[in-house]
């Protein structure tokens, strides 16, 4: 504990006992980036494969999110179902969303220019959000976990057990759809699809389920995402936007189309927005991500780690 | 180019929309601007139905000036420019002559202007930068109590809590920049040491890097001003990161109830500044309408978590209809004048404004009560 009216991190009170409190403070910075990280890596790499890969802006990934956590909701709350199976099923009905969302509307826009495709999106997204609003109410709800509520303590460092469960599962999940991309045959004839759409077709790949996959896979990751985290903090209609925005964003630094990259964005964002709260200024938290973000690209404008096979 | 014909159905079908308003004056109107959607829609639509209450006691007991009374709601989607719009819209369009808004000081600022160009008053319900009624806008009336005035029904307990070091947790919107502004000015004065100014935007729901570094601050008060979504995660997450200081939430938009439910045993020990206590109706100043309005809120079946907001829909719309009822007309100019003088029992208390601002172009403020409870075992309890 620091004195009353010693202020830490003031020039002149560097004795041990300040030096220890600054030290702890930043170690929980960087637990807490952690923990953060994994979340926002999981919402990258949804999105990488449908922005990235499809080069769909997809609006509705936020609403996704929520949907995830909307699931989450009504299956633990008024269903009963235990937790762990909720969690899956809500991942399914996240992704055969995202093939319903895809099959009605993008299925009719294939070779539509992107603003169209933009708009058509945009109105998907408030026409979810409203629905939700509609069933739910504007009142946040909060999804119980069967995780125990005193945190878990290492030293000076403290974390709860959801935050712990939700960073190894979304870790698996990442590497889950690293496999699925990289290693399958599905995921080869993904990539096919986008990279040269005709070739493809003509070597026997059907065009059409591949786009449903693909959105259908990627909107199973942004449930997956909501899901989780629904738990974390509470659910409510608007819940999405924020996540949308932090998606496109770790989207765009990893570099488009890339896994890896997005989950390589998703914990420089965390540790930028950390680190930044917590040194510079808490009020520009959301704002250090972005500057980050506007240097990079301004340094490598393709992301980080943007493949070139993948551009053009 | 349309044909000659259609032109003139289309004239006289803009002559007929233009026609149209004049002809409903069998009614008195009042328009209401809330969050119905967006981030602050719970709070908006607990305000309108608040508001709702009043209107449908007000028509039961025979309208306003013999006419019936009939509530216009726009929703201003939790959104500045919306906000704008809906005023344009209810001013121009549905030619209200007193509006009641518009849920957040950020929303009531992006308002103001407009009731400027328009001439028409706005009572406002729920708002507490001190901005509002000190810029020199005549048509405002503001029910709700500014920062300063809830800092100061705090002070005496200052030394009743024994605060010696307090730290700061706002949302960064013109809410939460002037109730840590006017705190810490109350604070110093009374000699309490002010550690670390958080900020946070008000969609986060991560504080983590915030509550690490109030915990470092090593204060024993955490004063946390924003609306009820981010103070259950505040609760949360400093019990998760293992924050020992007091939270005292401000602004009135902490619904007690809904914390209980959503962050459990996190909200146990924590202190909440409100401006109605449903939970002890009896304890209010006008302890019957308190009683009456909490018994009408829960036959609807609304939340009753709610309540905490939608007393001002109910005080906000009374004191309206007491003032058109002073005025003998719904017009603008004639309501503005009859709110000065106005003298309503109102479910907070006693409503009735004062001056503040720049001298003639004073806004209207009323003095309303504060109360400070607390959540212990899961209940609230009087302080």
């Amino acid at each position: 504990m620091v004195p009353p009216g010693v202020r830490p991190g003031g020039s002149d009170t560097i004795h041990t006992h300040g030096a220890k409190t600054r030290l702890d403070q930043f170690l929980q910075h960087c637990l807490n980036a952690l923990m953060l990280g994994g979340t926002y890596a999981l919402l990258g790499i949804g999105l990488t494969l449908i922005f990235g890969i499809m080069r769909v802006v997809n609006f509705t990934h936020g609403e996704l999110y929520a949907f995830g956590a909307y699931c989450m909701y009504a299956l633990v709350v008024p269903v009963g179902m235990n937790f762990f199976l909720a969690l899956l099923l809500a991942m399914v009905l996240g992704a055969l969303l995202g093939a319903v969302i895809e099959m009605l509307l993008l299925g009719r826009l294939r070779g539509a220019d992107i603003d169209t495709t933009m708009l058509v999106m945009i109105g998907a997204w408030i026409a979810m959000q409203n629905t939700e609003q509609l069933i739910w109410s504007g009142v946040a709800l909060t999804v119980p976990n069967p995780f125990p509520s005193a945190p878990l303590v290492v030293g000076p460092l403290s974390v709860s057990w959801l935050r712990i469960f939700v960073l190894f599962t979304a870790v698996g999940l990442i590497f889950a759809a690293y496999t699925v991309v990289n290693r399958t045959k599905l995921g080869k004839a993904m990539r096919a699809t986008f990279q040269d759409r005709d070739t493809a077709a003509l070597m026997g790949v059907r065009i059409d389920r591949m786009h449903t996959a693909t959105f259908a896979l990627g909107s199973g990751l942004a449930a997956a995402s909501g899901a989780l985290l629904g738990p974390v903090f509470v659910v409510n209609p608007t819940m999405g936007d924020l996540a949308a925005a932090k998606a496109f964003a770790i989207v765009i630094l990893g570099g488009l189309g890339n896994i890896a990259g997005a989950t390589i964005g998703g914990f420089i964002l965390a540790f930028a927005e950390e680190l930044g709260a917590g040194y510079v200024s808490s009020g520009y938290r959301d704002a250090m991500g972005f500057v980050l973000i506007i240097i990079i690209l301004l340094v490598k404008p393709t992301g980080l780690f943007a493949q070139r096979e993948r551009i053009g | 180019m349309l044909k000659h014909g259609s032109a003139q159905v289309l004239a006289a079908a803009v002559f007929m929309a233009i026609a149209a308003p004049a002809s409903a004056q069998e009614t008195i109107k009042i328009g209401v601007t809330q969050p119905l959607t967006g981030a602050f829609a719970a709070s908006g639509n607990y305000v309108t139905q608040g508001a709702k209450i009043a209107e449908d006691e007000i028509n039961k007991a025979g309208g306003v000036l013999g006419k019936k009374l009939q509530l216009v709601v726009e929703d201003n989607k939790s959104n500045p420019t919306e906000a704008v719009s809906t005023a344009e819209k209810l001013i121009t369009k549905d030619k209200v002559p007193v509006m009641l808004g518009a849920w957040s000081s950020t929303l009531t600022l992006a308002v103001m202007p407009k009731l400027e160009e328009h001439g028409v008053p706005m009572l406002v319900e729920t708002s507490s930068s001190g901005k509002i009624t000190t810029s020199g806008n005549p048509f405002i009336f503001r029910i709700s109590p500014t920062s300063e005035m809830e800092a100061r029904a705090f002070e005496p307990l200052v030394k009743q809590l024994g605060i010696k070091k307090a730290d700061f947790l706002a949302t960064n919107n013109d809410f939460g920049l002037g109730a840590s502004q006017e705190f810490t000015k109350m604070l110093k004065a009374a000699g309490v040491t002010i550690g670390a100014t958080e900020l946070m935007d008000p969609k986060a729901v991560d504080f983590s890097a915030q509550l690490a570094k109030i915990k470092a601050s090593g204060g024993d008060t955490v004063f946390v001003t924003t609306a009820v979504e981010q103070i259950t995660l505040i609760l949360r997450q400093a019990k998760e990161q293992q924050l020992t200081a007091r939270i005292i939430t401000t602004g009135g938009s902490n619904s007690p109830d809904q914390l209980i439910q959503q962050a459990g045993s996190a909200a146990d020990e924590s202190f909440h500044l409100v401006f109605f206590t449903p939970w002890f109706p009896e304890a209010v100043k006008n302890p019957a309408l308190a009683v009456s309005f909490v018994k009408e809120w829960n036959a609807r079946g609304y939340q009753a978590g709610g309540l905490t907001e939608g007393f001002r829909g109910w005080d906000g719309i009374t004191t309206i209809v007491e003032a058109i009822k002073a005025a003998g007309k719904a017009e603008p100019a004639a309501i503005q004048k009859a709110l000065w003088d106005v003298k309503v029992k109102g479910i907070n208390g006693d409503i009735a404004f004062i001056k503040q601002g720049p001298a003639g172009k004073e806004s209207a403020q009323n003095v309303p009560s504060v109360y400070l409870i607390k959540i212990a075992n899961g209940k609230v309890t009087r302080m």
